[in-house]
């Protein structure tokens, strides 16, 4: 393959990738960012109490792990298509 | 005994199934890389298996009974790391198809010289992480059989995953591995419930401590072994200021000096001069004796005091015993206050320990920063190990790599979820850890209160065979990456190039031999460290070094090898130089008056570290752009073009 067609062909699908990991991991960001904004901040919506917990020990403690299988799997699918994708157009 | 047979078996499986999975490890390829042929559920299950160590086993419950709400960043950070891995890193790195981080390293920018630099980070990072395991193999075993040396259990486990790595390389410990995460997710999991039903829920006892918010668990008085200074910072036993406290001596012992807790601030007014007295002794002790030498039987009671700050605040204190020596004492208080007794030293108060910016990130006095540098520090440190980073060279492609990271969350946060629990009930049941700074114990000590004996040696057999299985897999996966890169990197590339497969072979076993020797010899090293500080010295290299190393090199075409070489030397040196600095400080090697914004900065480094590795490996690229290799657009290709192009070529074909 040409260096010129290997340029465009690496650009175009690291564009694709690279826009579906930022946006997963801005989501991610936002919420590692501001979970301890909203302990400081809003310290009283953190300590409502949901069955023994505090709200935010409930989310840090025993919600986060399934939020990042959301997020993992969201990715997997997404990155998935896109690979897909990029076969069906290379091979036309 | 029943805790001796847990162990035993445990021990025993790993080298039968080590065994038989060698018969069938024959090609060159089985050995580095496990033939790159294993699917995505065992490889997650060894992935996971090798990723959770004593430090994940026992120090982050010990963690959280220790500081609670803060604490939860570490499991939390040690699970999410895989997403940043699994969204920048996994793909590319398998797709680029090399046996090692210094394969990589060299065939990115075609640079042998960064091959060295990158072994030496291997093998750095190895040593570093190699360490803590050792010190939970000594002191568990330890713990288990209370007349044994620290070094028997390292020499144990040493030599049994020394023998099965040497055997059979990386697909001999691929099913051992997988087999061990298994049994860590039961020993941790099944036995947290059984202790539950015993002693109520996990949100019930935490629900019970948010009734008191300035309660403080109270312990009866038994005996508490205390380390002397070498075992600084945990030599320390703070008294409570919630009540008075009685301490007998049962042994001579030797303080090193007692202060008043919290540390005084300019300005505070209060008088210690009556808090503390020898009951029927002659002995002159006060709130600011320092090197005083305490006879067997001595009766000392202390009481709190007030303390008034600049601004007219006023709050209670306490003082703390730094102890020179070990030493056994007894806790206990005046019969009028709960029966006799104490509230457990070295407590936080339910309130600080159950809210947010308690004691483990307030201690500086920035608890903002502390926490967001600990949050980068875990989650840029995981996607930095390189004995983790090498296991994604097993899958046979990159989607299979993707899943398999995916699924590798998934039994993470499984596992992980339960270390909370544990740390609460510790807590709420065995307070006296407290007093002897051993909280990291809680997981094996737990299950034999329970009040049936044989129950109870029963569950901590089980949470013990969890704990052996936790060093073994890491050390297993440690001493292959390490014997991987002396045998592959440095014997195999940079001494004798011309060497056969077979010859390389060869160097491997050798090289597992040697690094298991000196693995253990570091391990006796270490006795006074925590697990936990260890495993953060890692983390923060990693985090300052590989990270950024991979995330450039995978997604950006300007990085040079001389840029990246800066960066990782820069962020990764200063890094550990900093957290070294501070821990010789805890252990007052070295005495130092440093703010405590410094402090902060220097304990936790990730939130500069990472930064400035990067911001290097960006300025210095830009200032050497020459260098950037002519076939970079081939190279990206290989890095993220999906198998079915055929652009990914193996950077190692067999």
């Amino acid at each position: 393959m040409d260096q010129h067609k290997a340029s465009e062909l690496s650009r175009r699908m690291m564009k694709k990738q690279l826009r579906l990991s930022l946006s997963v991991a801005s989501v991610f960001v936002v919420i590692l960012v501001g979970l301890p904004l909203i302990n400081l901040y809003f310290p009283e919506l953190a300590r409502t109490r949901v069955g023994g917990f505090t709200l935010t020990w409930l989310i840090l403690g025993v919600l986060f792990f399934p939020l990042t299988w959301i997020l993992s799997s969201w990715f997997v699918r997404g990155t998935e298509r896109i690979d897909a994708d990029i076969v069906k157009e290379e091979s036309n | 005994m029943i805790e001796l047979g847990f162990v035993l078996f445990i021990i025993a499986s790993t080298i039968l199934l080590g065994v038989w999975a060698t018969k069938k490890s024959q090609s060159v390829a089985d050995f580095f890389v496990a033939g790159r042929s294993v699917n995505v559920f065992w490889n997650a299950s060894a992935i996971s298996g090798e990723y959770l160590s004593a430090a994940s086993f026992m120090g982050v419950a010990g963690l959280i009974m220790k500081n609670g709400y803060d604490a939860l960043w570490y499991p939390v950070g040690y699970a999410a790391g895989y997403l940043f891995l699994l969204l920048f890193i996994a793909g590319p790195l398998r797709r680029f198809g090399a046996y090692t981080i210094p394969d990589f390293a060299e065939g990115r920018f075609h640079s042998p010289t960064f091959r060295k630099i990158a072994v030496s980070f291997v093998l750095f990072i190895g040593f570093f992480y190699t360490m803590p395991q050792m010190k939970g193999a000594g002191t568990v075993m330890m713990g288990i059989f209370p007349s044994w040396q620290y070094w028997y259990g390292i020499v144990i486990v040493g030599s049994v995953i020394t023998f099965n790595v040497a055997l059979g390389g990386m697909k001999g410990i691929t099913i051992v591995q997988a087999m061990q995460y298994w049994v860590k997710v039961f020993a941790i999991s099944v036995p947290c419930f059984v202790v539950m039903s015993f002693l109520g829920s996990y949100n019930e006892n935490l629900g019970n401590a948010l009734e008191k918010p300035k309660g403080i668990p109270t312990i009866p008085g038994s005996v508490v072994s205390m380390k002397g200074k070498v075992g600084a910072p945990n030599n320390a036993l703070a008294l409570s200021s919630a009540g008075e406290t009685l301490v007998k001596f049962e042994s001579d012992s030797v303080l090193t000096a007692i202060s008043v807790i919290p540390k005084p601030k300019p300005g505070d007014v209060f008088d210690a001069a009556g808090s503390i007295n020898a009951i029927g002794s002659t002995l002159e002790i006060s709130a600011t004796s320092k090197d005083l030498a305490i006879p067997k039987d001595t009766l000392v009671e202390v009481k709190p005091f007030e303390v008034t700050s600049k601004e007219g605040k006023k709050s209670k204190a306490s003082l703390k015993f730094e102890f020179e020596t070990p030493a056994k004492i007894r806790i206990t208080a005046p019969r009028s206050q709960n029966d006799g007794d104490a509230y457990a030293p070295n407590s936080p108060t339910n309130e600080k320990w159950v809210n947010p910016f308690g004691p483990l990130t307030s201690k500086n006095g920035y608890p903002i920063l502390y926490t967001y540098s600990l949050i980068i520090a875990l989650v840029c440190g995981t996607a930095g190990l390189p004995h983790i980073l090498v296991r994604f060279y097993t899958n046979p492609d990159g989607k299979s790599a993707k899943r398999t990271t995916l699924w590798v969350m998934v039994m993470l946060g499984a596992f992980y979820v339960f270390t909370p629990m544990w740390g609460s009930l510790g807590r709420t049941f065995m307070p006296i850890l407290y007093a002897s700074n051993s909280t990291d114990s809680a997981i094996i000590k737990l299950p034999t209160i329970l009040g049936n004996e044989t129950l109870g040696h029963f569950l901590s057999g089980i949470t013990s065979a969890g704990a052996f299985a936790a060093f073994m897999s890491t050390f297993s996966g440690l001493l292959v990456s390490m014997s991987g890169a002396f045998a592959h990197d440095i014997y195999g590339k940079i001494i004798k190039p011309e060497s056969s497969a077979q010859d390389r072979k060869n160097a491997f076993k050798y090289a597992a031999v040697g690094v298991g020797v000196i693995s253990m010899l570091l391990g006796l090293m270490v006795e006074s460290f925590d697990i936990a500080l260890m495993v953060g010295w890692a983390f923060a290299i990693g985090a300052a070094s590989y990270f950024p190393l991979l995330l450039l090199g995978s997604w950006w075409r300007g990085l040079t090898a001389t840029g990246a070489a800066t960066g990782m030397l820069g962020g990764g040196l200063l890094s550990l130089g900093s957290i070294i600095t501070t821990m010789l400080i805890d252990k007052k090697y070295i005495s130092l008056e440093i703010s405590p914004l410094t402090r902060s900065l220097m304990e936790q480094p990730a939130i500069w570290g990472v930064p400035l590795s990067i911001t290097l490996m960006v300025v210095v690229s830009k200032l050497t752009a020459k260098q950037i290799p002519p076939d970079v657009d081939t190279m990206m290709l290989r890095l993220h073009a999906p198998e079915e192009l055929g652009h990914s070529k193996d950077y190692i074909e067999h």
